[in-house]
């Protein structure tokens, strides 16, 4: 109880800062209109390389500084964030349905079911899975759609792995031996009985994967392979500011930290919630 | 009387050919408490799996019918199966811990069943819910349904279990070991709420244990298992006052606690044991190829 209680007090900073920073971005996205102080696409040979507002040379409005054709960075990142939370949520929640359910049904019923999502799975993990993507969006085409396709038929597999697991050892639980002798139906005791009882894995890997498939459009913009090369994303960012990082260091570096701090967040508050779902943790 | 629960000549088989049931036959009269005694992996939770329908999808029925209150479960389609023994029976398991959903409230899962599956109104449901909580010397009702499974000790856990079990007022209930996993001080408070509400509702139980103090405090008959085969069954007084055969008076033996009031028996020495032990391991190779 008492060792309950203190984990509990010990989750809430992580909760609250992984939180934080995820609402923080995600609001500046779906308001980046409004937020954005400059337009994301305008150039000025004028403002070419403005280092960021610390420094000397620094133009105010230009918070973060401007890349080599004169874009503001604060303005291109916040745009780049609405491309990197759509892909994350699409592809998480699609990858997260498709991996979960059959993960339920290999581990609930066993059998059969079981043998063959397992070896569509092991069939599945014998890809790369950047290769894999790299692979898919070069067939499916460029574009919103086939990178959140791409990263969804790849990563269903880490959703299922997890899910079947712990479905067969909920199924092995005398619970549902009860529910079983009680009169309830195999499905109805897949959904009512086992379900809950895998969700908080469900969710903590749901936010897991959110951040991995913010990572993996970031790897696919930056070897040109995402969105149209136009709208700013993250990967196209840092793939630009890797050409000039000797002469303007932060185009570089911000995106790097946007996403790294991103992604963390992403695992910490799936970690979190997942000790909030969990009656037992909490 | 039509028994409550009639099992005859049941024999059941692993893949590779062992037999985990041999031939066994055993009639719970109603209202009546049968205990079913034996060591560890003689198969007294397979008989109490093979009645309730769910056991291991290795072990195969090879012989053998269940009746409960007269109806063949063989002669009735799955759904019609698990519709009666839902309906007639229900367990008490051995691990109260285990056996509630973690991630539930014990409030909901308690009544789920009875509105669910037997198709009661929610107040009613609730109020039997109450009335058996109530049964069971649980003082604050409110607080445990409200509760999470692990928020409660592990003596709570089992009167949950003990008033779910009665709540659907079934005609028959199977208790696996239903006090193994508590402190011995609270075994004695639930054994003793088992038999009370057991006279309470005249529920027939088929009781599963290996203490043959429990057997005596609790049941009217006992069937002893060993190995799969029932090698003895008579009414309990008459057991311990003259066991009949080896095994049982090995296992008489084996609980010197509970001979002192049977002053026939006396302590037994190596050589007596010795001597049980091969008598065991003869009637075991007579009884093997032949039956079942
Ligand atoms: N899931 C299973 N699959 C195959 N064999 C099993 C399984 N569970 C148990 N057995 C075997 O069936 C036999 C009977 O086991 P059972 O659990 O009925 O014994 P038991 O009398 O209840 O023992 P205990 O007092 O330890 O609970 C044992 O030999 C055991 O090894
Ligand atoms: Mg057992």
């Amino acid at each position: 109880m008492d060792e309950a209680r203190i984990s509990r007090r010990g989750l809430g900073p992580r909760l609250w800062l992984a939180g934080g920073w995820l609402v923080l971005a995600l609001l500046a996205a779906i308001f980046a209109p409004l937020v954005a102080p400059q337009d994301p696409l305008a150039q000025d040979l004028m403002l070419e390389r403005l280092p960021p507002f610390w420094l000397d040379g620094a133009e105010p409005g230009y918070w973060l500084g401007t890349d080599s054709l004169g874009r503001d960075l604060l303005s291109r990142l916040i745009f780049g964030g609405r491309i990197a939370f759509i892909v994350a949520f699409a592809a998480a929640t699609s990858a997260c349905l498709l991996g979960s359910a059959l993960g339920l049904i290999a581990g609930y019923f066993g059998g059969w079911a079981d043998r063959i999502i397992s070896r569509v799975v092991d069939i599945w993990m014998a890809f790369p899975p950047v290769l894999f993507a790299i692979l898919l969006v070069a067939v499916l085409g460029t574009g919103l759609s086939s990178v959140i396709l791409a990263i969804a038929i790849i990563d269903w597999t880490r959703f299922c792995r997890v899910i079947r697991a712990e479905a067969m050892s909920q199924a092995r639980m005398d619970y549902v031996e009860s529910a079983r002798i009680a009169g309830y139906g195999r499905i109805g005791i897949m959904l009512r009985e086992v379900l809950p009882n895998v969700l908080p894995s469900v969710v903590a890997l749901l936010s897991l994967e959110m951040g991995i498939a913010v990572i993996v459009e970031a790897i696919l913009s930056f070897v040109n392979l995402s969105i149209s090369t136009d709208d700013p994303t993250w990967g196209s960012i840092i793939a630009e500011g890797r050409l000039s990082i000797h002469q303007a260091w932060w185009v570089l570096v911000f995106p790097l930290i946007t996403l790294i701090l991103t992604v963390l967040s992403f695992s910490q508050f799936g970690e979190a919630l997942k000790a909030r779902f969990d009656p037992v943790l909490r | 009387m039509e028994p409550c629960l009639d099992i005859r000549r049941l024999s059941a088989v692993l893949p590779n050919g062992q037999r985990v049931l041999r031939s066994v036959s055993l009639a719970v009269q109603p209202g009546e408490v049968r205990a079913l005694v034996g060591e560890s992996g003689a198969g007294k939770t397979m008989i109490g799996k093979a009645v309730l329908g769910v056991l291991p999808k290795s072990v195969r029925v090879v012989e053998g019918d269940m009746l409960v209150e007269g109806e063949d479960l063989g002669h009735l389609d799955a759904k019609a199966r698990r519709t009666l023994i839902g309906a007639r029976t229900a367990l008490i398991p051995q691990d109260p811990l285990t056996a509630l959903n973690p991630s539930r409230r014990i409030g909901a899962q308690m009544t789920d069943r009875l509105v669910r599956i037997l198709g009661w109104s929610g107040e009613r449901a609730d109020t039997r819910i109450r009335q058996l909580l109530d049964e069971v010397q649980i003082r604050d009702p409110e607080r445990v349904l409200k509760s999470y499974p692990h928020e409660l000790s592990g003596g709570m856990r089992q009167r949950v279990l003990i008033a779910a079990a009665f709540a659907a007022e079934p005609r028959l209930i199977v208790a696996d070991e239903p006090t193994t996993a508590l402190d011995v001080t609270v075994q004695k408070q639930i054994l003793r709420l088992i038999a009370q509400l057991q006279r309470d509702h005249g529920t027939a139980i088929l009781f599963v244990t290996h203490d043959l103090g429990v057997v005596a405090k609790i049941s009217q008959k006992v069937s002893v298992l060993y190995a799969g085969k029932v090698v003895e069954e008579a009414e309990t007084a008459r057991l311990f006052a003259a066991p009949q055969h080896p095994y049982t008076r090995a296992l008489i033996a084996a609980t010197p606690r509970y001979t002192d009031p049977y002053a026939s028996l006396k302590p037994v020495d190596e050589s007596v044991l010795a001597g049980l032990a091969a008598e065991i391991a003869a009637a075991d190779k007579d009884w093997r190829p032949g039956h079942g």
